[in-house]
């Protein structure tokens, strides 16, 4: 069959899909899996420039998400009244501290000569350095985590809280997640592939546990709710006589297209991001320096051979991808309206994404958007597929019994069984993906 | 000034525990380590494993509870590990069988197979919350203290007490033994040499006639007894949840990077180095100085350096420091 038949039939399908979901369900819950497989689609598509373009196991794509989370209420949140007078000055000088003493002990380990001196200065510096930084950062912390704890206790964001200018949230958490990818890239792109891999797991479990337990940035586990919206409150459209006159006349009631309108508008705002990010990806595949990519991907003795700065290029690509993933996590955060640094679990914010874009073809930027919508789909929708199958199977069981109870019960673990099997399953007959790479 | 009593809080607070909890790291990182050295990928499917094997040893230890089997003091959870490990067994080479032997007959790269690992992750946390569900499981009976904080006291009479649980001195003990038999093995034995040749040169072990295939069946019925043994051990002194076998994989991890991936010895150090410094980093040490210090320089706060919530990255930490210096980890393990 002809590739570019068979690929749109493959995203006929995936919508197909989502369309009956619509029919038979709701055109609600139809939207919530759109707007969620655009934002996956975006991962994928970070995901597959790192590992599908250079061949980079990046496990930490939790960590990138959590951190454009994070931009979205350090942009969106109102500031807290005198938090930063009360204790923000210090935290930042704490910061510049950091940043001047890192700088210290690096120049003093390059001028020493290599040798016990040098080991215990540098270790006498890192320790007398950590202290004076918690004697800087602590009492900040103290009095911003004292103001108002029930509501507040962080020092809040921007406040920008103005239809579009929200999603200046947007590449602002890409741009926070290209600085972490550049630090990190820095220290662990040296890596052999596996080291890499558990580097970067490594490193998102820290930002996720730096979200968690530092109450004065984002509240941790207290989470920062009602984010500012790019988009009119649904509420506010109930109450808008010329809306609801238009509702009725397509026919619906207030309440349901006001919830539709609302999820159209995002899934608009995601579709423009994901197709210019689309766009700019296939351009860089398509470019010299995509090929170039992809010749170190193959074979990396020979590029460095041929005078390709491995490293560079690596660190390069990245830090994109791992913007595209930051400016998804933001994207997910300013539609869910809250920052939940407890929900972010590996299984779903990294591996997750690596099935789609394995799923949907590594190579391919098409392949890791179907990816992204067809998984997406699936992680949804296997909920209620399992519970069907169960009550199926368990249908000639008497009531009551333990076993129908039990296997009802488990049915919501069908998920996790499914998503391996369909890994493995493409990993074994079709490693290349639904999409291949050309 | 009060030497003893700091000993004893010291003991108390930071060793016994870490001690426990370095054995299980251990344990569980030989298992990633031996992994790695003979099919030569990080297997991420190893904290569900031990997970699986750690399901089958709750049931059997429920089933003899039910009968009335007990060991006494003891818990019973002992009497029911040998069956956890052999259904674990049974799962590891069913999943060689099935999954893994055809990317090795194809030799795809090592990064597949890690990739292969992370959906055989995925289907055995689905299956391991299928059976018994996602909630914490109670299976610990027998005795709880070897010596409680307050006997303790009253024999010595001494401020500060000395509690060690019966899971503790098991876990070490348990421990102490499967690293002597497994030292045992890969020195002594023939099976054993041969394993450790396929892990220092494959070219060369295949020439001298090592039968591949053998090694490799071996080293996961070792991985399913380490796993099993792990996860059992710290079901019993924490508690048995699906979800924190899942989370028991990074510092396991970064306990045999640490040690150097491939090195059976470099894992438990790297255990022991992990274990003792997530406890030392999160430790409030102001318990100890107290006693230590004149008391005019007593310290105000907890003299903590990190929050105890910081434990999984403080793993992650030490991890990134070692990889920084000594990129194959502190015994000069392999990379592929």
């Amino acid at each position: 069959m002809n590739p570019v038949l068979k690929n749109t039939m493959l995203f006929a399908i995936v919508g197909a899909m989502i369309l009956y979901t619509g029919f038979t369900q709701s055109w609600n819950t139809a939207l919530v899996i759109v707007n969620m497989g655009l934002i996956s689609a975006i991962m994928a598509l970070g995901v597959n420039l790192q590992w599908g373009f250079a061949g980079l196991f990046n496990v930490g794509i939790m960590g990138f998400v959590a951190l454009g989370g994070l931009a979205a209420v350090l942009i969106g949140a109102p500031p807290t009244p005198g938090a930063w007078s009360a204790g923000g000055w210090n935290i930042l000088s704490a910061f510049v501290f950091a940043l001047v003493m890192v700088v210290v002990v690096v120049s003093v380990r390059r001028r020493m000569a290599a040798g016990w001196p040098r080991k215990i200065v540098v270790l006498a510096l890192l320790i007398v350095g950590f202290f004076i930084y918690r004697a800087l950062f602590d009492p900040g912390v103290e009095a911003i985590e004292s103001i108002n704890p029930a509501a507040t206790g962080n020092i809040g964001g921007l406040g920008i809280d103005r239809g579009l200018w929200v999603t200046l949230a947007w590449p602002v958490g890409g741009l926070f997640a290209a600085a972490a990818a550049w630090v990190i890239g820095k220290t662990a792109l040296g890596l052999r592939s596996d080291y890499l891999a558990i580097a970067t797991l490594g490193i998102a479990e820290i930002i996720i546990a730096v979200l968690k337990n530092e109450d004065w940035l984002a509240r941790g586990v207290k989470n920062v709710v009602g984010l500012p919206r790019p988009t009119p409150n649904e509420i506010d459209l109930q109450n808008d006589p010329a809306f609801v006159e238009r509702a009725a006349g397509f026919g619906v009631d207030a309440v349901t297209a006001s919830t539709l309108y609302v999820k159209l508008m995002y899934a608009g705002l995601f579709t423009v991001v994901l197709v210019v990010l689309l766009v700019l990806a296939q351009r860089a595949l398509h470019s010299p320096w995509g090929r170039m990519m992809r010749a170190i991907r193959d074979n990396e003795v020979a590029a460095e051979a041929m005078g390709k700065d491995v490293t560079a290029r690596h660190l390069q690509i990245f830090v994109l991808g791992s913007a595209i993933c930051g400016i998804a996590g933001a994207m997910m955060t300013t539609l869910d309206g809250q920052l939940t640094p407890g929900t972010y679990q590996p299984l779903r914010f990294t591996f997750l994404v690596w099935v789609m874009v394995i799923v949907g073809g590594s190579g391919n930027n098409f392949g890791a958007i179907l990816g992204g919508f067809l998984i997406w789909f699936l992680w949804v929708q296997v909920e209620p597929m399992g519970l069907w199958l169960m009550e199926l199977i368990t249908s000639g069981m008497p009531d009551g019994s333990a076993l129908k109870a039990h296997l009802i019960d488990s049915a919501a673990h069908m998920r996790l069984f499914t998503m391996g099997m369909v890994l493995l399953l493409v990993l074994r007959f079709s490693p290349r993906g639904l999409i291949p790479e050309k | 000034m009060d030497l003893l009593n700091a000993i004893i809080a010291l003991l108390n607070f930071v060793i016994v525990p870490g001690m426990a909890y370095g054995a299980q790291l251990a344990l569980g990182a030989l298992g990633v380590t031996l992994i790695y050295g003979i099919l030569r990928f990080s297997n991420f499917a190893h904290g569900d494993t031990m997970a699986f094997g750690a399901m089958v040893t709750v049931l059997f230890t429920w089933l003899f509870q039910n009968w009335g089997l007990s060991l006494g003091p003891l818990p019973t959870a002992l009497l029911a590990l040998p069956f956890g490990i052999l259904a674990c067994m049974g799962l590891l080479l069913l999943t060689d069988r099935m999954v893994y032997r055809f990317y090795r007959e194809q030799k795809a790269k090592p990064v597949i197979l890690v990739i292969v690992s992370l959906g055989v992750t995925f289907i055995l946390n689905g299956i391991v919350r299928f059976i018994i569900g996602p909630d914490d499981q109670r299976f610990t009976d027998g005795e709880r203290f070897i010596i409680s904080a307050r006997t303790f006291r009253e024999m010595t009479g001494l401020r500060e007490g000395l509690a060690i649980k019966t899971t503790q001195g098991i876990t070490v003990l348990v421990a102490v033994i499967c690293v002597i038999l497994l030292f045992w093995f890969l020195n002594r034995t023939r099976t054993g040499k041969s394993m450790r040749a396929y892990s220092d040169n494959e070219d060369l072990a295949l020439l001298s006639g090592i039968n591949p295939e053998r090694v490799v069946m071996i080293t996961w019925l070792i991985v399913a007894g380490l796993a099993t043994i792990a996860g059992v051990l710290y079901g019993l002194d924490k508690s048995f949840k699906p979800f924190t076998y899942f989370q028991l994989l990074l510092p396991i991890f970064a306990s045999a990077i640490v040690g150097g991936l491939g090195n059976p010895l470099g894992a438990i150090a790297g255990g022991f180095v992990i274990a003792f410094s997530e406890v030392t980093v999160t430790y409030a040490w102001k318990k100890v100085l107290t006693y230590l210090m004149p008391e005019n320089l007593e310290p105000s706060g907890l003299v903590q350096l990190l929050s105890t919530d910081y434990k999984l990255a403080v793993s992650f930490l030490i991890l990134l420091i070692v990889l920084l210096f000594k990129p194959t980890g502190l015994f000069k393990g392999k990379s592929v």
